[in-house]
């Protein structure tokens, strides 16, 4: 199953759902990336870690092993 | 701030009123346009967290606001962040509830932004909206219907665009208004399944805890899995184990997931509640920062910026604060030699006056041009929202050893001085990595350190090794502490606070132009407050170290040093005792060495130079000798003295610096006079590189230790001084040691 960590620079997908054992989960929806919503992959830092993506036009940045928790669907 | 300010006697009457929002809505540049300088900073009981409080006037009556932390959810994960709730609901240890609560919100990006009002609204505080970024909403043609939005949502909603102070009057006028009608958010409809959750954990609770809970209360609780909420009512273990599985159970029954309830519920009721009223125009998911971020998180490009930024903001903490440092420095050495010949017919309060009140002033007051600059660039970084962008190219380095880009900006100035460096640490969210960047941040290399390195290098390294060598081994220096201080960040996280690895969530906050007066604002509050209170501990440490150099003040110790120094002169000279009494008087040169031999014998018989030489046994392993110790010791509460404590010890004065030629001589012409080692020169390669690496490694400055115990706790100022002394004695002595066996 694809996450966010393997989305290619400037894709765009949508949330799936996040893996059970990743604690994290409860503060990214509260941030409103619940499952449904549209996921953009901007880009990475230079050093390759961190990413930063675009949720509903605000640009959030998260670590790849993060997004590797988070599963998507192609939009 | 006025002193009539802090102490107005209608304090207990004025109403007050919470400002709430999520980080980077303008919540500060709101808060200083209504309050202004009435503002006070101070910290929350027993947390790290800033409180900030003003006065403003509201229909002519004089309200007090408190801002709190920015925060995107009331669920709180740590003590830092129960702040927010545990204000709006009063149970912050001698503050009040407020009675309104201000909520201001990005009106780019409501939905999210009225996730959190929702939250505040559920606790039953009457509320108003401050729609702010209402010119770029415009800008963006996002078209949101402000009437449409009051009715929906059951209270005053006010657009403004804080920077410009639009529309703040208007806000106030709706304060006023609700302080009276007391409107209240209008509650999400929510399924019977989250009543019935609520239901079920009161039958939890005894008759007595239950009470004492608000239904608002018991939800934020189940929603937040929050012990602490049924914990403070008085609830056991057993009860609380309970309201947890019986209130799981009915949220699960009701076909919700406890761990997503919320979010779920509240955003579907956002979307329905204010998708009528808004609308998003073609541009709205533009607003520039994607293309200035094309430049400035560009792979090459990027990195290149923040190089050239980084070394802008070091180079001023570094060097343009010296001028100032320069300008005090020379300001306070005129009001010591005009006080000191005030006081000439009374040397000990002369003494005290100078080396020690006003010695102590300075030494509060000299940090501040560095916090100051720091703070300036600090202030534009996060203002403009490039902060962000400087933790995202910078976490990589830091998340191995579980600190994050954050960490970057206060470690880099800590280079300058640590004390700018650990205030910076306020930057960090997180109140572990905020902890172990404090404790880090001593290890950097800071400027105080450097006339140290200067004095030993340019003795013994450079006249044997030659320039080159002299300048990799200063430049090496730097990096002692780094290279000490990740491996001791990793272990720190990993064993001793055993923090599981922290999600990174940063957000990419649009570019904004600062504003003048918050940046100006954010500087006079970090100033003064490091007056008030690391500044008192710094002085008091002060006046302790001048005691300890000062006393038991013996005429018998003068009378004795000086029948040495004369007969040494008569003995060189092959005249009698009298003699060298007249040339002693006569020659102003010979007068001046009587007088530092006479300080020299002061400083070997005060309590500080007799607790050198019983210490001395322990630097023995390190090749110290009984001066080297004293020289550490009172370096102890500021490393810098060392210079001129040798100067004093080595009978040349106390106005020696790292580049005298005298100083360098005598120490080089130092002998062992007795021991093992009787004869054989004192500063051995080993000794300097070992004195070097102390002071690289060692914790030995008090205003360092104050500010740690200002931002954390004295525990860990404590374990800070602990750890670092330590681990300076141990790496001084393993390189003496080793050092003396292999040359």
């Amino acid at each position: 199953m694809k996450t966010l960590n393997d989305l290619n620079q400037g894709q765009t997908a949508k949330i799936g759902s996040y893996k059970p054992a990743f604690t994290a989960s409860r503060r990214l929806m509260e941030l409103g990336l619940l499952p449904g919503v549209e996921i953009r992959f901007i880009k990475s830092a230079p050093l390759g870690d961190p990413i930063a993506v675009d949720v509903d036009g605000r640009q959030l940045s998260l670590r790849r092993a993060d997004a590797a928790q988070i599963l998507v669907q192609s939009a | 701030m006025s002193p009539d300010f802090q102490t107005a006697p209608t304090a207990q009457s004025l109403s007050r009123i919470a400002l709430v929002g999520n980080p980077n809505t303008g919540k500060s540049t709101l808060f200083n346009c209504l309050t202004g300088l009435r503002q006070k900073v101070g910290n929350y009981p027993g947390v790290t967290v800033q409180r900030k409080v003003g006065r403003t006037l509201v229909d002519s009556t004089e309200v007090e606001i408190v801002d709190l932390p920015g925060t995107y959810s009331l669920a709180a994960t740590s003590p830092d962040e129960r702040v927010v709730i545990d204000s709006l609901q009063g149970d912050v240890e001698g503050l009040d509830r407020p009675e309104l609560a201000l909520c201001i919100v990005d009106a780019t990006n409501l939905q999210r932004n009225l996730f959190l009002a929702f939250q505040v609204g559920q606790l039953g505080l009457p509320m108003v909206l401050a729609l702010n970024y209402w010119d770029s909403a415009k800008k963006r043609r996002i078209q949101v219907d402000v009437e449409g939005l009051e009715k929906r949502l059951g209270i005053p909603v006010v657009p403004i665009s804080a920077s410009r102070a639009e529309g703040v009057e208007d806000l106030r006028k709706a304060m006023g208004r609700a302080l009276k009608d007391k409107p209240l958010l209008r509650s999400p409809d929510f399924p019977a399944a989250i009543p019935e959750a609520v239901l079920q954990a009161r039958s939890a609770l005894s008759e007595g805890v239950e009470e004492r809970l608000s239904d608002a209360a018991v939800l934020r609780g189940i929603f937040d899995g929050d012990d602490r909420v049924f914990e403070r009512a008085g609830a056991s273990d057993s009860q609380i184990r309970e309201v947890f599985s019986l209130s799981k159970k009915a949220l699960f029954q009701g076909g919700l997931n406890p761990a997503n309830a919320e979010a779920v519920l509240l955003y579907q009721h956002i979307k329905d509640t204010i998708e009528p009223c808004i609308n998003k125009g073609d541009g709205a998911q533009l607003d520039g920062s994607e293309s200035i971020d094309s430049l400035l998180t560009h792979k090459f490009w990027g990195l290149i910026a923040f190089l050239s930024l980084m070394y802008l903001v070091f180079q001023s903490v570094y060097s343009w604060a010296g001028p100032f440092m320069d300008l005090i420095d020379g300001g306070k050495a005129l009001i010591q030699d005009g006080v000191s010949s005030l006081l000439e017919s009374w040397p000990m309060i002369q003494s005290l006056a100078t080396d020690g009140i006003i010695e102590g002033v300075g030494a509060v007051v000299i940090f501040l041009p560095q916090i100051l600059i720091l703070f300036f660039f600090i202030a534009l970084l996060e203002d403009t929202g490039y902060m962000a962008r400087a933790a995202f190219l910078m976490d990589k380095l830091f998340s191995w050893c579980g600190l994050s880009g954050k960490s970057f900006v206060p470690l880099l100035s800590s280079y300058a001085c640590a004390i700018p460096g650990v205030m910076a640490t306020r930057t960090i969210q997180d109140p572990k990595a905020r902890l172990v960047t404090i404790l880090v941040a001593p290890f950097m290399s800071c400027s105080a350190r450097l006339p140290v390195y200067v004095l030993m290098i340019g003795a013994f390294i450079e006249p044997k090794y030659g320039a080159a060598i002299a300048g990799m081994v200063l430049f090496a220096m730097h990096f002692v502490g780094l290279l000490v201080a990740m491996p001791f960040a990793y272990l720190m996280n990993k064993y001793i606070l055993k923090t599981p690895p922290q999600p990174f969530l940063l957000e990419l906050p649009s570019y904004q132009i600062p504003k003048v007066r918050d940046v100006f604002l954010r500087m006079y509050n970090q100033g003064k407050e490091f007056v008030v209170n690391a500044g008192t501990v710094i002085f008091a440490i002060t006046i302790v170290i001048w005691a300890l150099l000062y006393f038991p003040r013996l005429d018998s110790v003068a009378d004795a040093a000086r029948t040495d120094f004369l007969s040494q002169v008569a003995a060189d000279r092959g005249v009698s005792l009298e003699a060298s009494i007249g040339l002693v008087e006569s020659e102003e040169t010979l007068q001046q060495e009587l007088e530092h031999a006479v300080a020299s014998a002061y400083i070997e018989q005060s309590i500080m130079g007799r607790m050198g030489k019983a210490i001395q046994p322990v630097f023995d392993a390190a090749g110290f000798d009984w001066k080297i110790t004293v020289g550490v010791i009172a370096s102890f509460p500021a490393r810098e003295v060392i210079i001129s404590t040798l100067g004093i010890i080595y009978s040349l004065g106390g106005d020696v610096d790292e580049e005298t030629g005298s100083l360098r001589d005598s120490l080089v012409h130092q002998t062992w006079s007795n021991g093992p080692r009787a004869g054989q020169p004192i500063f051995t390669i080993p000794v300097v590189v070992g004195i070097m690496v102390f002071f690289a490694l060692c914790q030995q400055c008090g205003a360092t230790l104050a500010i740690i115990a200002q931002e954390t706790s004295w525990r860990w100022a404590a374990v800070s001084f602990g750890f670092m002394t330590l681990l300076a004695w141990l790496s001084s002595i393993l390189i003496y040691q080793i050092g003396t066996s292999w040359f």
